[in-house]
């Protein structure tokens, strides 16, 4: 018979979220979690029973299934933990945004998913990725980090500036505005900050009018040509418009550089696969998937069932949450044979750290692209680049992302 | 010998390049975004390719099928 969601009064179950052990590994916990079975339960911070998907087979499935919504206004959506930045613009902004940020593309289903992802999707294709500019932003930041050097944290000098410079000049801010937009992004992850955001908000609403009233003024970027586009023809108001360009930042920052920081954890931990890369730099595209692969930094990707689905030996019932865990699908052996090993040769795995569906990440090329240029250049400039503290004494961090506070390295 | 038929759904299609990246001598991305068959036959040795790229399409929207050649 089929386990279903309910558990008995007193029955035990794992703790969710579960915390690295390691900084760049996903935690210990979800391979006991997948021993047992690819769908298990676990008790999320209030005392909810959610299903946790560790399977790689089942995960991809569930990705596709229709009847997992993502809407983040559904009764049962079920929240990991709180989002401070979406808590934080509701209390600021009221009404504003109409709510719009906490469902915007992410946090959408079908058809107004597919309406807001189908304005963007020709502006992150292949083709469109700037890797000039890129190269430039990231050859900037190791200018900075050699004049701060030859002891600097990677992360606030290179990790967390180079992802929010790109996205700055992907939406067409003015050059003058860029170190305001910069200091904003960085200060939105600060725990004890409670404006950055609100902030950005402001300035990008004011941004986006001023480029309405002179079209073809300043730097052009996506704000511009959708001012131009579906702006012009109604099919998009100001404020959803000021709702993508934070969402993009959203998604794209802290991301992009906690993974340029893991990055580079991971690879001084490798020696000799970081000697193969120097010698053999057309091999940077492939380490960087088993790097998305490996350390898969999203620690869970939240659904909510609007239909019963009978999978992997268990019935998730309507309105059942269920996490979808991109670190235990990246580690099963399903996907990789000896999962847990670090291996920049392995093939192309189709793993999961973009996820998969309708929602894969819209950036995943750029993040491709950010992490292949940005790794490359850093360890060609700094040939020496070591970690100061014994790579094994940097701590995890935990929450909704994996990355690192600070890396203080030297070369 | 036999080729292979291959179908993309354009309608289903998030746009996410990663045909593009697995066969970039059969898929491309229109001015949409949206995926854009260059070829829509293909022989045996592509098989491989056309796998991959229908697996790991997010949307699931490339199809394909054996289609025996006339003779």
């Amino acid at each position: 018979m089929a386990q279903t969601a309910i558990p008995g009064d007193a029955e035990e179950l794992p703790e969710y979220p579960l915390a690295r052990q390691c900084p760049h590994l996903p935690p210990d916990g979800l391979n006991r979690l997948r021993a047992r079975a690819p769908i298990t339960r676990a008790r999320l911070a209030g005392g909810r029973v959610a299903w946790i998907v560790t399977g790689y087979p089942e995960m991809r499935a569930l990705l596709t299934d229709a009847r997992l919504s993502s809407n983040r206004q559904h009764p049962q959506f079920p929240f990991v933990v709180p989002v401070p930045a979406f808590e934080q613009l509701r209390r600021e902004q009221g009404a504003l945004t109409r709510g719009a940020l906490g469902s915007t593309l992410i946090g959408a289903d079908p058809p107004d998913h597919s309406r807001q992802r189908r304005m963007l999707i020709p502006h992150f294709t292949v083709r469109k990725i700037p890797r000039p500019a890129i190269e430039r932003i990231v050859d900037e930041r190791l200018d900075a980090m050699s004049s701060a050097g030859p002891s600097v944290d990677l992360v606030s000098t290179f990790a967390l500036p180079v992802p929010s410079m790109v996205i700055c000049e992907l939406l067409g801010v003015p050059y003058e505005d860029h170190e305001f937009f910069e200091e904003q992004a960085r200060r939105r992850l600060d725990p004890g900050n409670t404006d950055a955001f609100g902030r950005l908000h402001e300035y990008l609403e004011r941004l986006v009018r001023r480029k309405q009233q002179r079209p073809g003024a300043g730097e052009p970027g996506l704000l511009d040509e959708l001012l131009d586009t579906h702006v012009a023809d109604g099919a998009l108001d100001l404020p959803e418009l000021v709702s993508f360009a934070l969402l993009l930042l959203l998604a794209g920052h802290d991301t992009t550089a906690n993974m340029l920081a893991l990055s580079t954890l991971t690879l001084l931990a490798h020696p000799e696969q970081l000697a193969e890369l120097r010698a053999h730099p057309d091999r940077w595209p492939n380490a960087v998937d088993e790097l998305l692969r490996y350390v898969s930094i999203v620690n869970g990707s939240p659904r909510v069932a609007t239909a019963d689905i009978d999978i992997g030996g268990v019935l998730i019932k309507a309105g059942d949450g269920v996490l979808l865990s991109n670190g235990g699908a990246n580690h099963d052996p399903n996907l990789a044979a000896h999962p847990e090993v670090f291996d920049i040769a392995r093939e192309q795995s189709h793993h999961l750290a973009f996820g998969y569906g309708i929602h894969q990440c819209l950036g995943q090329n750029l993040a491709r692209a950010e992490l292949a240029i940005g790794l490359r250049a850093l360890f060609t400039r700094f040939p020496g680049l070591r970690s100061r503290a014994p790579i094994g004494d940097v701590p995890a961090k935990q929450g909704l992302l994996a990355g690192l506070d600070e890396l203080w390295v030297d070369w | 010998m036999t080729r292979l038929r291959i179908t993309a759904d354009a309608e289903r299609c998030v746009g996410s390049g990663q045909c593009v990246l697995t066969a970039p001598h059969i898929f491309d991305q229109g001015d949409d975004g949206l995926v854009r068959l260059l070829t829509d036959v293909v022989g045996e040795e592509d098989r491989a390719s056309v796998e991959d790229a229908a697996h790991y399409c997010p949307a699931r929207a490339l199809g394909f099928g054996t289609q025996a050649e006339d003779v």
